[in-house]
């Protein structure tokens, strides 16, 4: 094995050892359908949304979720933590370069919002007979392109933020409102358009629009992906001209 | 002897202050070479100079024949470091941390009987943060060792373990050195220094003051011993004063302590016969690399204030 895929399978390891990462990156999201479906109302075709279910709202809105969390809260934290306690360091003085080891978090991280979006598709199709994504393919990339920007960002967070707490208290209050136009609180469809063209240009707001589209069945606006794009493109750039890795 | 380490006029500052003024020294093949000074005075600036993991202002450095900045990967092949407070993940495993960094090396140790060697066996399912101190720092050890490296920088090594583990490091380090290791020890203990470098540089400020033996470094104080002793009735101090062999006299309490050179021991025990004084708990301290040391940058190694 090289030492990409160890470091990778050791990130999946300490991952899946601390029990209330795992809830909150895996199980979370689903539990939210659930409950959210267990409301008789949300599981009525509602003609104020367009004659959708609240419940198909919070399907992609309960994706969005496990990016934000993911993406904004455990990620910078985590790899700020690798920083503050020398792991990164340590890493630096053997042959392999500490930047192997934010690449194996970010494909943990990736794997973990997978596994998240497998379970909450079961929950939400076996409980809410919600249906899987009719624009399929439309649906991975916009999913793929959203868990880019939110994990752009936590990099960038973790890049800025010497400490895991400071890497906290940037990521967590970047997350509400990421989350807010993300249609967390309120779904879009729901909102004044001009909370609405706001959120067009934040990375959730553009992404949780995209995997929308294409679970109803059309192709995602190509707004709502490139705007996605505009976020790796601009944090991940910075993150890494502004990586420190001690 | 082979030398395998060459640091010459090492400078290096960060901003305004400058970490590293002027460092030089040689490692030969398979000792244990020691970097002693107190804490500020750049010891861990110079051995990350020598890991590669920063880059000297100016100055000549030489590991194995590579430099350490534009070598750094044939380098990272050949030198294992263990660094000041560089910790693993939480719920990392003993065995699996070992076995993940081995698989970074082409030509790994053996982690398992590393980890035996190392008093480490039966530990290999316990987690990082679950591992005492001295363990942390014994994986630590081996972690630096698991790449079969032909030297071992060690930076700080006891820190923060207590007398027991610190003495069971020592002998480790001893069996690592007798594997044909060649050992960078940074250290601020007097103790460990003395116990373990075949060689030592002593720095101060930034500076190498001295490069010798620990005995090496004793005989440049030597000359100077200290007699220490309670009389059984009350004397005067020109009792001793007069003797060419002391120069001081003082009183610590009941408690005297006479200084000189020579033959001074026989010099105050005859006087104090002729006078029929018993010298109680009668104690001669001989210099010792704390002396060694304060004479050499004229301040203890403890608290760093003058002396």
């Amino acid at each position: 094995m090289t030492a990409f895929a160890k470091l990778t399978r050791s990130e999946l390891r300490v991952f899946l050892r601390e029990p209330l990462a795992v809830f909150f990156g895996v199980a979370f999201p689903a539990i939210l359908v659930v409950v959210l479906g267990s409301v008789p109302s949300f599981r009525r075709p509602d003609k104020d949304i367009g004659g959708l279910r609240v419940i198909d709202l919070y399907t992609t809105i309960s994706i969005a979720l496990t990016l934000g969390l993911l993406g904004l809260q455990l990620m910078p934290q985590i790899l700020a933590g690798y920083r503050e306690r020398g792991i990164l360091r340590r890493l630096s003085t053997t042959p392999v370069h500490p930047a192997l080891l934010l690449a194996a978090q970010l494909l943990t991280g990736l794997l973990t919002a997978v596994a998240a979006v497998v379970l909450l598709f079961a929950v939400a199709r076996v409980g809410f007979t919600v249906p899987i994504p009719r624009q399929l393919l439309g649906f991975l990339v916009a999913f793929v392109l959203s868990a880019a920007a939110l994990f752009a960002l936590g990099l960038l967070v973790a890049a800025i933020a010497p400490t895991r707490s400071a890497a906290s208290a940037i990521g967590i209050p970047l997350f509400f409102p990421v989350m807010f136009f993300a249609g967390l609180y309120a779904p879009r469809e729901t909102m004044p358009s001009v909370i609405n063209r706001i959120g067009d240009f934040t990375p959730l707001g553009a992404g949780e629009q995209a995997m929308h589209d294409a679970m109803i069945g059309s192709w995602p606006h190509a707004w709502a992906l490139l705007v996605p794009v505009g976020y790796v493109l601009v944090c991940g750039t910075a993150a890494a001209r502004l990586f420190r890795w001690e | 002897m082979e030398t395998v380490i060459e640091c010459d006029h090492l400078r290096k500052r960060y901003r305004s202050t400058v970490a590293v003024d002027d460092v030089s020294f040689t490692v030969r093949r398979g000792e244990i070479f020691g970097i002693l000074g107190p804490n500020g005075a750049g010891k861990t600036t110079t051995v990350e100079c020598l890991s590669g993991l920063r880059t000297p202002d100016s100055g000549q450095l030489r590991v194995l024949g590579l430099d350490p900045r534009r070598d750094r990967q044939a380098l990272r092949l050949r030198v294992g470091v263990q660094l000041q407070e560089s910790q693993l993940q939480d719920k990392l495993r003993l065995g699996e941390a070992l076995e993940l960094f081995s698989s970074f090396y082409p030509r790994p140790a053996d982690w398992r009987v590393l980890a035996d060697e190392l008093g480490l066996a039966g530990k290999l399912d316990t987690p990082f943060a679950k591992l005492s101190g001295g363990q942390k720092q014994r994986l630590s050890i081996a972690l630096a060792l698991v790449g079969d490296p032909e030297v071992a920088v060690l930076d700080e090594l006891t820190t923060g373990l207590d007398p027991q583990a610190r003495r069971d490091t020592w002998e480790l380090i001893e069996q690592v050195r007798a594997r044909g290791v060649t050992i960078v020890l940074v250290t601020h203990f007097m103790e460990e220094a003395e116990r373990l470098c075949d060689r030592i540089a002593v720095i101060d400020s930034g500076r190498t003051v001295a490069i010798d033996t620990p005995a090496g470094l004793v005989a440049r104080v030597e000359a100077e011993q200290r007699v220490r002793f309670r009389p059984s009735v009350p004397m005067r101090d020109e009792l001793l004063t007069e003797l060419p062999e002391v120069t001081s006299v003082a009183w610590h309490g009941p408690t005297v302590v006479v200084t000189g050179t020579g033959n001074l021991l026989h010099a105050v025990t005859s006087v104090l016969a002729r006078n029929q004084i018993v010298a109680l708990e009668l104690r001669v301290e001989q210099a010792s690399l704390d002396d060694a040391f304060v004479a050499l940058t004229g301040r203890t190694i403890e608290n760093g204030a003058e002396a």
